[in-house]
């Protein structure tokens, strides 16, 4: 299931409706076309925001691979990400086209294993992540 | 722009009538805050859909007017 509320989203009324259909429809395309998608501040190499950081942290530490989408290079992105996923904050994480959640839930998930879990049903190979 | 922790628990309250709110403003600076919410409201939703709940309570505030508020939310024991 994707959540992908257009009708509810935090439409941009600065935004015309179509500029955010064809927004939406490459957000769509991008998480269609990769396994592990995170939308984020900064790239993987170089996050810009704590937050952004600690995921790819997390991923990394997983040995997951993923595309990293860089929020802050196109601002009409930025927006679109929040009303696509009707989610108000960056990072965001997608596996297999699913929202999977933000940086809290993603570090919930690590730690109590269901994201290795998830990854694994959704077929991404992960390393199992030392727990304790 | 920042927020007192009363309005984040009085909009969430407001949409969520049951809920107990716990907040710690981590900072200091009426920027950075964690929040636990719990509401029967949450029982048998995904965490994604427990965290839409709380952001649609907080009605566009979120990445707004609110930085960051570190969300743990659940139903009651």
């Amino acid at each position: 299931m994707i959540y992908n509320s257009h009708a509810r989203g935090t439409l941009n009324s600065a935004m015309k409706g179509s500029a955010m259909a064809s927004i939406h429809d490459q957000i769509q395309n991008v998480i269609n076309e990769n396994a592990v998608v995170l939308f984020m501040k900064g790239t993987p190499q170089a996050p810009q925001c704590g937050f952004s950081g600690q995921v790819v942290q997390i991923l990394n530490h997983l040995g997951v691979p993923f595309k990293g989408v860089n929020v802050l290079a196109d601002g009409e992105l930025r927006e679109g990400i929040k009303s696509f996923s009707n989610w108000p904050t960056i990072p965001q994480l997608y596996v297999k086209g699913e929202f999977v959640g933000g940086c809290d839930i993603v570090r919930e998930m690590f730690q109590s294993g269901e994201l290795t879990d998830q990854l694994g049903k959704a077929g991404v190979p992960a390393a199992q992540p030392a727990r304790g | 722009m920042a927020m007192e922790s009363a309005e984040i628990e009085r909009l969430i309250k407001s949409a969520l009538p049951d809920a107990k709110v716990e907040i710690q403003d981590l900072a200091g600076d009426g920027d950075h805050y964690a929040a636990t919410v719990v509401s029967e409201v949450f029982r048998g939703k995904s965490r994604v859909q427990q965290h839409q709940l709380v952001y649609s309570a907080l009605k566009g505030q979120m990445g707004g007017a609110l930085h960051a508020l570190a969300l743990t939310t659940l139903p009651p024991e």
